[in-house]
């Protein structure tokens, strides 16, 4: 190991170790003071994010090509810890005000975010298992964090449940990768398939495998069942992190993988993506349609857009509209982050003690008293919808595009009209706000507001300018060692 | 042009401007957010005559335009490009003339949340005008999109009993047609490299071979609009429940988005396809034009009764459109125009007499001539001009389509103009027998007696479009000037192709 092998890594070795220091500090932490901690978690995180950005532009890999650097990674490493910021400030009075303000906290939110960074730039399987584990282990614990709530605790039981066994898929499809091509590491197995001594039907159902283990993690149906339960169970900061920063570096592993070792298997794995995707839309919205619960509503929908994602991801193997996809996959990341962080912010600040306030009646009455919250609502709910004047407009339209352009009109039509039947859902809480009477109880905290009306900006002026969005995008490529 | 900046562009920045001012005047002070609306308005007004003074009269082309880049995909553009035409200057001018006249509606009729829905209005209105002007279909798509946001919430938050129902099925409607026009967009954009509208004109070769699905897919978002039937079903709910100055947007501007989608792209960038379809379209509009007179015809509720005459008006406006006659077209700008006019007054009459009364139920109404005349006079003329009686602006419009639809060469059959006059008279019927219950005959109801005929602000509202209704019913060549030059080119560009086709 050398120095340059760790500036390559330096954002995620220096958040491992801020992590360690913040369990320390904990320790000598007077309880009522563990403010202080959050404060410090947000400073590490910002020096990350720093750490990151500084590496824009540059590329290489590290230690024997196990990780690679690329401005790809660089994006989405930026993209987990504004997240890990978003998740903070959602959580700053939350975890107070619901009394599960422990420092661990912290610490996990850390590990997860480093597991996330290391599976971005993971470039071989075992270290992409590896990471995979990282990433999770840490969010099981913090879906549980809001014990002894039983609905907390069914959560990360699930969640762990069905991580371990999807993580067993991964797991067996790298071992049938392995078989087929004598290889582990992402250069190799490349070099083994371009040179004809990869054995195809192993790679194909370590492929498959593979595929279902990542389903999981990105929450496509039919791997989906777990993310309502989870969802609702969860703390709603966590649920928010996960819904944005952990479906990111599911797609991300999803993205440098298939892209770089599988472009060639593309005949036949085509077909499977299609029908991940048209399903992850039908079934997603369609069961969005009937929730009460704005937790499980904001569930659902984060499953149909996953669906949307995978629907640009189909034409993986055609080279000619391969990079359009990335882009246009991360420029809608970044859209539904915003979109959706916002809206976390808004349930988290009409949540009750208890699991109250979550009722979409709840949320009655909620434009003419609280305008500034109302009408970032709004514009969250207008965004998911894909109505112009949001980034969730062009997000979408960058998606059909790229769906179109590839030939897949079909899957752009379900698409389309799926999102038809998503503005009945995101419309009924916007005609809950503004149309019907009701006494909303709102939590007002400072971080809250500023989380609600930033991302609410952000979406709206932003999409005035998208293509500078989209170009940030598009320099975001995948780099091959 | 003032400021160097073209009037299109004032066109949809003045009310936005308004937007923003509005935002900063506190709820409590509903006169100056009145004022303040009203006031951009008239401004947006201005604009809409600079445009109109700066118009080329005999110049077919896209003028005054506006052309920016604005968002660039690899080899696509999508651009900020604005232009105007004969065929959108005058709905320009109607948006224009009836925002500031539905705003002057509300003053008493809005009590509640006064800045909400001022502030929607001129979201609308900028909508609107952007819908109109647009000449990159992506803008285009955008406007087009955006104006269902202020509108639900117009008719979702300020509209009758079930408002909610309404609100939401017209913007699921809206969506469902709307979603396929972006797949068509979607594909012309990366067929032809272009989103531009008259570069697709250039191009239309290149996607000659399926047209008849492009069509289809604008077609859908737009026939929903206009609405045609069998696609009309959101039009009586949401047109009953919206606010009187909803309505009146919803009725003589929104529609005509539709019908203007069908002039602007479906004739001129899919014209094999149009030939094709034009006997269908055009069934389909009489079928609209019988039966919307028909259902009219049965109405109890006065506000049901006009929702479901602009069914079979519009009727005759895509009747027009598809006869491919210079005639046709010319009649059906112009019908789009008096439609805007006659019913935009009617749903302003009917919204006076439920501020007094709070129904609208005919048979609790009769008499009311006696009590208010000054109501009374004005709604007869609104009335006769909506059926069409010569001398008023609805019979230019009317006779101009039926002439155009009876020498059709596509439509080939006096069918079609025949079964549609059939309209008119059933249009009669309906108009006058409302008209009888409401106005005529001996006061029924001892509520009724002392009804307060119309104040100044409301005499106000109505005398603009009474004027007009008078100019265009009797000397309407200085409107037909304006549109046939480019509904001329129009003609000729889609006969062209049917020439080539023999």
């Amino acid at each position: 190991m050398s120095l340059s092998d760790l500036m390559m890594v330096l954002p995620i070795a220096f958040t491992l170790v801020w992590a360690l220091v913040l369990l320390l500090i904990d320790l000598w932490l007077p309880r009522e003071r563990q403010g202080i901690l959050a404060l410090l978690t947000a400073l590490g995180l910002a020096v990350a994010l720093g750490l990151d950005l500084a590496q824009s532009g540059r590329s290489g890999s590290a230690f024997r090509d196990m990780v690679v650097l690329d401005n790809f990674a660089v994006f989405l490493n930026a993209l987990y810890l504004i997240s890990g910021l978003i998740a903070l400030a959602l959580g700053y009075d939350y975890l107070k005000r619901m009394e599960m303000e422990r420092g661990e906290f912290y610490a996990l939110l850390l590990f997860s975010i480093a597991g996330m960074m290391l599976l971005t730039q993971a470039n071989h399987l075992i270290l992409v298992f590896l990471a995979l584990e990282f990433l999770s282990i840490p969010l099981y614990v913090l879906a549980g964090f809001a014990r002894p709530r039983l609905e907390s605790e069914e959560a990360a039981l699930k969640y762990f449940l069905l991580g371990a066994f999807s993580s067993a898929f991964v797991l067996y499809g790298i071992a049938l990768v392995f078989g087929a091509t004598a290889n582990a590491s992402l250069t190799g197995v490349i070099e083994a398939v371009r040179s004809g001594s990869a054995e195809v039907g192993f790679l194909t159902a370590g492929a498959v495998m593979l595929l279902v283990g990542f389903g999981f993690k990105v929450a496509a149906v039919p791997f989906h069942e777990w993310a309502p339960d989870v969802y609702q169970g969860s703390p709603t900061p966590v649920t928010g992190f996960m819904a944005v920063a952990t479906k990111a570096a599911g797609f991300a592993v999803l993205m440098r993988i298939f892209l770089n070792l599988f472009p060639g298997l593309a005949t036949s794995l085509t077909p499977i993506f299609w029908g991940i995707a048209a399903l992850t839309m039908i079934v997603g919205n369609l069961l969005a349609l009937a929730q009460s619960n704005i937790k499980r509503l904001l569930a659902y929908s984060s499953i149909a857009n996953a669906g949307y994602l995978l629907m640009a991801f189909v034409p993986y193997g055609n080279a000619q509209v391969a990079g359009q996809a990335i882009s246009s996959m991360l420029f809608y990341l970044l859209a539904y982050g915003l979109t959706t962080f916002g809206a976390w912010a808004v349930v988290v600040a009409l949540e009750q003690a208890e699991g109250r306030g979550l009722t979409l009646e709840d949320y009655a009455g909620l434009g003419p008293k609280y305008p500034w919250l109302g009408v970032t609502m709004l514009i969250f709910m207008l965004s998911l919808t894909g109505v112009p004047l949001t980034l969730g407009f062009w997000g979408k339209f960058f998606l059909f595009r790229t769906a179109v352009a590839a030939g897949y009109v079909d899957l752009a039509i379900i698409g389309l009209l799926t999102s038809v039947i998503s503005a009945y859902y995101y419309l009924r809480i916007v005609v809950i706000m503004y149309m019907r009477a009701g006494e909303p109880r709102v939590r007002r905290d400072g971080w809250l507001n500023l989380v609600a009306i930033g991302t609410a900006a952000a979406v709206v002026l932003l999409s005035v300018v998208p293509v500078q969005m989209l170009e940030l995008t598009a320099r975001a490529v995948l780099h091959l060692p | 042009m003032i400021l160097g900046i073209s009037w299109l562009v004032w066109l949809i920045a003045l009310p936005l401007m308004g937007f923003f001012i509005l935002l900063f005047i506190p709820a409590r002070a509903k006169n100056a957010l009145r004022w303040g609306a009203l006031l951009t308005s008239l401004l947006t007004f201005g604009a809409a005559l600079g445009m109109l003074a700066q118009f080329q009269v005999g110049n077919p082309a896209l003028q005054q335009v506006v052309r920016l880049p604005w968002v660039r995909i690899g080899d696509l553009t999508i651009e900020f490009y604005l232009g105007v035409d004969g065929l959108s200057l005058l709905l320009v001018l109607l948006t224009a003339f009836l925002t500031p006249i539905a705003i002057l509606s509300t003053w008493s009729a809005v009590e509640e949340g006064v800045k909400g829905f001022m502030l929607f209005f001129l979201l609308l209105e900028s909508g609107m005008l952007g819908v109109f002007l647009a000449l990159d279909l992506v803008l285009f798509y955008i406007f087009w999109e955006f104006t269902l946001v202020p509108m639900i919430f117009l008719i979702g938050v300020w509209g009758g009993e079930r408002r909610i129902y309404a609100a939401v099925k017209f913007f699921l409607f809206t969506m469902f047609g709307s979603v396929l026009m972006l797949l068509g967009i979607l594909y012309l954009g990366l067929q032809t490299r272009t989103f531009a509208w008259d570069a697709l004109l250039q191009q239309r070769e290149v996607f000659a071979a399926a047209q008849v699905w492009l069509f289809l897919a604008f077609g859908l978002a737009f026939a929903i609009k206009v609405p045609m039937f069998p696609l009309h079903t959101w039009l009586p709910d949401a047109h009953v429940e919206a606010p009187t100055a909803g309505s009146v947007i919803l009725a003589g501007i929104l529609l005509k988005m539709g019908a203007y989608g069908f002039l602007r792209f479906n004739l001129p960038l899919f014209p094999q396809a149009t030939l094709q379809l034009a006997p269908w379209m055009a069934a389909l509009a009489v079928v609209g034009i019988l039966y919307g007179a028909a259902v009219a015809f049965a109405q109890q509720d006065v506000k049901k009764l006009v929702a479901y005459s602009s069914v079979s008006h519009l009727g005759f406006v895509v009747l027009g459109t598809f006869a491919l006659t210079a005639q046709g077209l010319e009649g059906a700008v112009l019908q789009m125009i008096n439609h805007g006019l006659s019913t935009g007054a009617l749903f302003l009459i009917v919204g006076m007499l439920y501020e007094r009364r709070h129904t609208r139920q005919m048979s609790a109404f009769g008499g009311i001539w006696k009590v208010m005349p000054v109501l009374g006079a004005l709604s007869l003329i609104v009335t006769l001009s909506s059926l069409g009686l010569p001398g008023l602006n609805g019979f230019v419009g009317e006779f101009t389509i039926l002439l155009g639809a009876f020498r059709s060469a596509v439509l080939a059959s006096p069918w079609f103009a025949g079964l549609a006059t059939l309209g008119v008279i059933l249009a009669a019927i309906y108009l006058l027998t409302m008209f009888e219950k409401v106005f005529l005959g001996p006061v029924r109801h001892e509520e009724n007696r002392r009804l307060p005929d119309l104040n100044g602000r409301e005499i106000l509202t109505l005398a603009p479009i009474i004027l007009l209704i008078f100019w265009i019913g009797l000397y309407p060549q200085p409107f037909l000037d304006l549109i046939h030059p480019s509904a001329e080119r129009l003609v000729a560009l889609v006969q062209s192709v049917a020439l080539a086709a023999h």
